[in-house]
């Protein structure tokens, strides 16, 4: 399986150092993730070749990009790059800037034109010009550009972050079908944790130039969850074992626990991923039998954070890691130890995928 | 009454006048395809390098616009003499000396004028940035595509001021014209030296005619540059907001 080997030292505008020695998957989506300033675009303008290193090494698919000073140039790398501004070339039509990539595509096989305009839903912008197109619609286009050169690596620098709420709601399921479907690996930039839980099968985060964790997102889970310490929460992953369409809901199996889900279109055997705030779960030391709560789970108080507003619970429940937030007065109320057993009442969940 | 005014204007000028015309006509296409040539890769160079010899070349560039051409005029003259490097090479070469004859004001103009292509060349090429190259070149453009494909046609309208520009400003020369290139019938005698001719002579009526002309075309010029630019600004506005 074709990999891409990086390992680097570049300093940074924002004072830090980009040192990284890593290995990423040849296939499917890997999430790079991380604060403004911890060097996400940089790292991707590295393995484009747009951000020059005097010395680094660089091995995509058993090829060197770069190899100590010896650098391959931007145009004879095969890369497919969406910036996060569209960046189409404004003297051509939307199928002027297909074109562009068309006429040059690397050899190989290349993805249908039709097919990609059918996936990308473009067919009817191919006549305008990028100042006639709204956000979402260049950045589409865009995409699709970036396909049509027949890459072996896809490189996307934030591609959804200049665009309002809803036009990001229009793209992200075409990126998700793009994501069933494409064969090559796709490096995609973001500092959006849903973006992330959504779209990656693996995750690099980057912290201040240095990879803090990395692995497949149930293993970077944890650091994930806790990149924001105000806002926690917890990503489980789940697999739906039963329908019960009278109540509509789902059942999911979810480690060792059984937690139910409103939803009804999912079918038994579909691999999920459940994400719960810190502030949706909340502690009891009994098992209500008698509440309305759906989803209650036996914990383990694993660590406590004494927080401004509130004390954050970190659990190990029979669902997987979790976090509470809960209030001072009643962890004082509660007597929280570590070590402690209780229950986790799960108020509410997201299903991200 | 434009027919009318050209017809008497033509009948009005003299066998010199016409031929002063031709020339001027002559030397400002031909300086003006030079510049462009050589302007061209000057203004990339400086809209692209972070070489510390940027300021320095962008000065020398720009010499012209204010030094007094007496100065141009008189530098030229001893570099292209007999005893100045240029001088020694072209007559080395066999072709002569080079002050007082055609190709002499071709040099002279190209030096005179340069700024005057390389500044809407550079501000134009400066305005692109570097996002349309960087995506030209991971859509496997290499250096030059990248320069025919996305540069020229987006720096469309700065060629086009800058040859106007050039071949205006080559027309309305006087000081090195007379410096370098004296005023020989046929050879150096351009429409400006021609009316300064025609003022010593108190030739007022030719003079004016001439000078006319020159007013004409310098003002249909400049309107026909500041239309374009202008038509260029509302294309801009008319863009939808995100």
């Amino acid at each position: 399986m074709s990999q891409i080997e990086i390992e680097l030292d570049l300093p940074l505008s924002s004072g830090f150092r980009l040192a990284l020695s890593s290995q990423m998957p040849g296939q499917g989506f890997t999430g790079i993730f991380g604060p403004s300033g911890s060097g996400k675009t940089t790292l991707l303008r590295f393995i484009a070749g747009l951000q020059p290193c005097h010395s680094a090494i660089l091995k995509v698919a058993g090829q060197y990009w770069q190899q100590g000073k010896q650098c391959l140039a931007v145009h004879k790398r095969p890369v497919g790059y969406v910036f996060q501004e569209a960046s189409l070339f404004p003297h051509l039509s939307a199928q002027g800037n297909l074109d562009y990539a068309i006429k040059r595509a690397w050899p190989g096989k290349a993805p249908q034109v039709s097919d990609m305009i059918e996936l990308l839903g473009i067919g009817h912008l191919l006549k305008q010009f990028p100042h006639q197109l709204s956000g979402g619609e260049r950045q589409r286009i865009a995409i699709a550009r970036a396909l049509l050169i027949n890459p072996s690596v896809l490189l996307m620098d934030e591609p959804l972050a200049a665009l309002d709420e809803a036009r990001k709601q229009d793209i992200l399921p075409y990126l998700q079908a793009l994501a069933g479907e494409i064969a090559i690996p796709v490096l995609y930039v973001t500092h959006s944790v849903s973006e992330l839980s959504k779209l990656a099968d693996e995750v690099v985060m980057l912290h201040k130039g240095r990879v803090k964790a990395q692995g497949t997102i149930s293993e970077v889970g944890d650091a994930l969850g806790f990149s924001d310490p105000q806002h926690p929460f917890s990503i489980l992953p789940a697999q739906v074992s039963q329908t019960h369409p009278h109540w509509k809901l789902v059942s999911v199996q979810c480690h060792k626990a059984r937690l139910w889900l409103a939803d009804s279109a999912l079918k038994p055997g579909t691999p999920v991923r459940l994400q719960v705030q810190a502030r949706d779960v909340s502690l009891s030391l009994s098992a209500h039998q008698d509440s309305s709560i759906l989803n209650i789970v036996p914990a383990v108080v694993d660590n406590m954070l004494n927080q401004e507003d509130g004390m954050l619970v970190r659990l190990h429940s029979d669902a997987g890691p979790l976090w509470a937030k809960i209030s001072l007065r009643s962890a004082e109320h509660l007597q929280l130890h570590q070590g402690q057993r209780l229950h986790a009442q799960i108020k509410s969940m997201a299903l991200t995928r | 009454m434009v027919t009318r005014y050209l017809l008497t204007a033509l009948m009005a000028f003299s066998q010199g006048d016409i031929s002063a015309i031709w020339l001027t006509v002559k030397l400002a296409s031909m300086v003006t395809l030079i510049l462009l040539c050589i302007g061209t890769p000057i203004a990339w160079w400086l809209s692209q390098t972070r070489s510390w010899l940027k300021g320095p070349v962008a000065a020398v560039v720009a010499l012209p616009l204010v030094l007094p051409p007496t100065v141009i005029g008189f530098y030229l003259l001893v570099v292209m003499g007999p005893h100045g490097p240029i001088g020694q090479f072209t007559q080395a070469l066999g072709i002569g000396l080079l002050p007082f004859t055609f190709w002499g004001l071709v040099v002279g103009s190209v030096c005179y004028s340069l700024p005057f292509v390389v500044q809407p060349l550079y501000n134009a090429m400066s305005a692109i940035g570097s996002r349309p190259l960087e995506v030209a070149a991971t859509l496997r453009a290499g250096p030059w595509q990248r320069f025919f494909t996305v540069v020229l046609p987006l720096c469309k309208s700065g060629f086009l001021t800058a040859a106007v520009l050039g071949f205006a400003h080559t027309v309305g020369e006087f000081g090195v014209v007379l410096m370098i290139g004296g005023n020989i019938p046929q050879e150096t005698r351009l429409v400006s030296v021609q009316i300064y001719d025609h003022v010593e002579a108190l030739n007022y009526t030719q003079a004016h005619w001439l000078s006319a002309a020159m007013l004409v075309f310098s003002f249909v010029v400049l309107l026909a540059l500041y239309s374009l630019t202008a038509t260029k600004s509302t294309v801009g506005a008319r863009r939808e907001p995100d």
